[in-house]
């Protein structure tokens, strides 16, 4: 049988689907939602979304550096706007505008960057986000969430709608299994997976299932008590959470999408410096180096981040 | 090379195309087989850069703008011994090369491109290191009309107009498609002879499936001294196989096993018509 028979972890849809979704249910009764694309509306999933919203679709063409600066001139006005591009164009094309027009200015836009990290696989590093959270997390006043499942998606678009400041989104195209029952999702809070004790693991986005994976297989190992928790969100950290997390366990590993420099690990790792928390540290993520080529999966299983990769680390940082 | 030589060949590197997309199960079908005349054209006929010369700095150069269409430019590229085609049996695999998108670690290929709107200002520079370094060299770039929204180009646009750079050929893919739809449906862009007139640009157009007159129009270049040079070369996306034609699923479909075959048999059909 496999691990996730045992578990009933439930299958879900692309964290992509769900986006389109849910966004397609909040435009039902707010006008005010405006989608803005760059000839990504296939690859956002928008098309049914154009069809049945023509008048809250703007489509500006392949232009990511303009897209972003007509939905914060749109945000400016009230509108809710979702400027949704692959996350490798959306944060490095249009990275002042960003910065300037959305951040800086306080224009409260939904940035969606779609196929984020490895997603789009083969088709190489130009089309690869491995530099969004560590460029993004330098920049004031935005928010940034690498959502884990389906649920995790869908609250955290509903409640990036809600926010009154810009928020910075990112997820693949891969379908994720439900990785918890419990509806405990807010922006800005980690999410408890898994318990433990002996080790823990802080990862984000498509990272989690693998790690939740590898937890369980050590227990099975080692009778280990591992624990997982979803960071869903990079920017703002959650420092209760990783306060009780830095006095409660002996080692801390961390999984992410992106480079290891500059992103969740390297935030956390700061984080426990800073507070004089001292457990068993690693960071994994993709090296700064070419990255391996392949599809998604070959890249994350080259780098580790998969079920053995990550139990591996594991059994490293412990021993 | 005759025309009719170089027209039969093109069909074959078109069969190619297809043999590797397959294989791959992935690939932007559409854009390459509409630009494959054009690459075709611009190596056997064009470019004074082939594997003996490649590292020679006076070498022409060819950046492809619109880098998805990088199987139509694999295969040209083996077609002239940068590499041998058994090595596009790789692609997209684990660890190849041949990935989705040109980079520099295949032989022949000089920039790594996919993102859009980066062809023309990396070409502006490379003319005018030329300019300055006084080199013979030319030269080329690819760019897609749907790629024509990046404003990076109008920049480039400028830019190589003020410097006069008339070792620069800029070749428009002229499908009049990107992904979502008709180029003037998803942003009105033109009129873009008038447009890149208006920005110091010498124009010409051609139809970029004529291998004769593809032959004569890079020939003659620059158009005009102390001026870049562009050129609309109308195409077809999905050129040559009729089912793929100018239809938007095409930008980045692999054909299934039935429609591989149909494909086939399309361009061995024009193959013969073309001997008799
Ligand atoms: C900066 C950037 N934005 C978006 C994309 C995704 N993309 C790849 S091909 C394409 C459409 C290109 O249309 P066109 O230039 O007309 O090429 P063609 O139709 O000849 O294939 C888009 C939007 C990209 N590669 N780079």
């Amino acid at each position: 049988m496999k691990t996730t028979e045992r578990l009933h972890i439930r299958p879900g849809a692309a964290n992509l689907e769900k986006f389109s979704a849910t966004l397609q249910e909040l435009a039902s009764h707010d006008r005010q939602v405006v989608v803005v694309c760059s000839d990504s509306r296939g690859s956002g999933k928008l098309v049914p979304f154009g069809k049945q919203f023509p008048e809250q679709l703007v489509e500006v063409g392949i232009a990511e550096q303009n897209l972003v600066g007509i939905a914060a001139g749109l945000a400016s006005c009230g509108k809710n706007v979702f400027a949704v591009s692959p996350a490798c164009f959306l944060t490095a094309r249009s990275f002042e505008q960003i910065k300037n027009d959305v951040a800086y200015s306080d224009n409260p836009v939904n940035l969606i960057g779609i196929s984020a990290g490895v997603s789009y696989g083969a088709l190489g590093s130009t089309h690869h986000s491995l530099h969004d959270f560590a460029a993004l997390r330098a920049v004031n006043n935005l928010t940034i969430v690498a959502p884990a499942d389906n649920y995790e998606t869908e609250m955290a678009i509903r409640q990036a709608a809600d926010l009154a400041s810009p928020v910075y989104l990112r997820f693949g195209k891969k379908a994720m299994p439900f990785l918890s029952d419990t509806p405990d999702f807010r922006l800005g809070k980690g999410r408890t997976i898994r318990a433990g004790t002996d080790a823990v693991i802080l990862a984000t986005g498509e990272t989690v299932y693998p790690s939740l994976l590898a937890a369980i297989r050590l227990e099975q190992q080692y009778q280990w008590q591992v624990g997982v928790i979803s960071m869903h969100t990079i920017k703002p950290l959650d420092e209760d959470l990783l306060e009780e997390v830095g006095k409660k366990y002996p080692a801390v590993l961390t999984v992410e999408e992106h480079s290891i420099y500059g992103g969740l690990g390297e935030a956390c790792a700061a984080f426990f410096m800073q507070r004089g928390h001292t457990p068993r540290f690693k960071i994994m993520g993709i090296p700064d180096e070419y990255t391996v080529t392949g599809s998604q999966k070959e890249i994350f299983e080259h780098y580790g981040i998969s079920e053995s990769g990550i139990a591996g680390a594991l059994v490293h940082l412990l021993h | 090379m005759t025309d009719k030589q170089l027209q039969l060949k093109s069909l074959e590197l078109r069969k190619k195309t297809l043999q590797y997309i397959k294989q791959a199960g992935a690939g932007h079908t559409g854009g390459s087989l509409s630009c494959l005349d054009i690459l075709h054209v611009l190596y056997r006929d064009v470019l004074r850069v082939g594997p003996e010369n490649f590292h020679d700095p006076d070498r022409d150069r060819y950046i492809q703008s619109k880098g998805h269409s990088v199987e139509a430019l694999y295969v040209v590229l083996a077609d002239n011994g940068f590499f041998p085609f058994s090595e596009l049996d790789t692609l997209c695999r684990y660890q190849s090369h041949f990935i989705g998108h040109p980079t520099r670690k295949v032989p022949g290929i000089e920039q790594n491109t996919g993102a859009l709107g980066h062809g023309l200002p990396l070409s502006v520079g490379t003319a005018l290191a030329g300019k300055m370094d006084q080199k013979p060299y030319r030269v080329f770039t690819l760019l897609g009309d749907g790629e024509l929204l990046e404003g990076s180009n109008w920049e480039a646009a400028m830019a190589a107009a003020h410097y006069q750079l008339d070792n620069l050929t800029a070749i428009l893919d002229y499908n009049k498609l990107q992904i979502t739809g008709p180029v003037e449906e998803v942003l009105h862009s033109g009129p873009l002879p008038e447009k890149w007139k208006a920005f110091g640009w010498e124009v010409r157009e051609v139809d970029g499936h004529d291998i004769g007159a593809l032959r004569k129009a890079l020939h003659s270049v620059p158009f005009v001294k102390g001026k870049p040079s562009f050129l609309i070369a109308h195409t077809l996306k999905g050129k040559g196989v009729s089912f793929m034609e100018n239809t938007l699923k095409w930008h980045h479909g692999v054909p299934s096993d039935e429609e591989y075959l149909l494909a086939i048999k399309e361009l061995e059909d024009q193959q013969k018509a073309l001997l008799v």
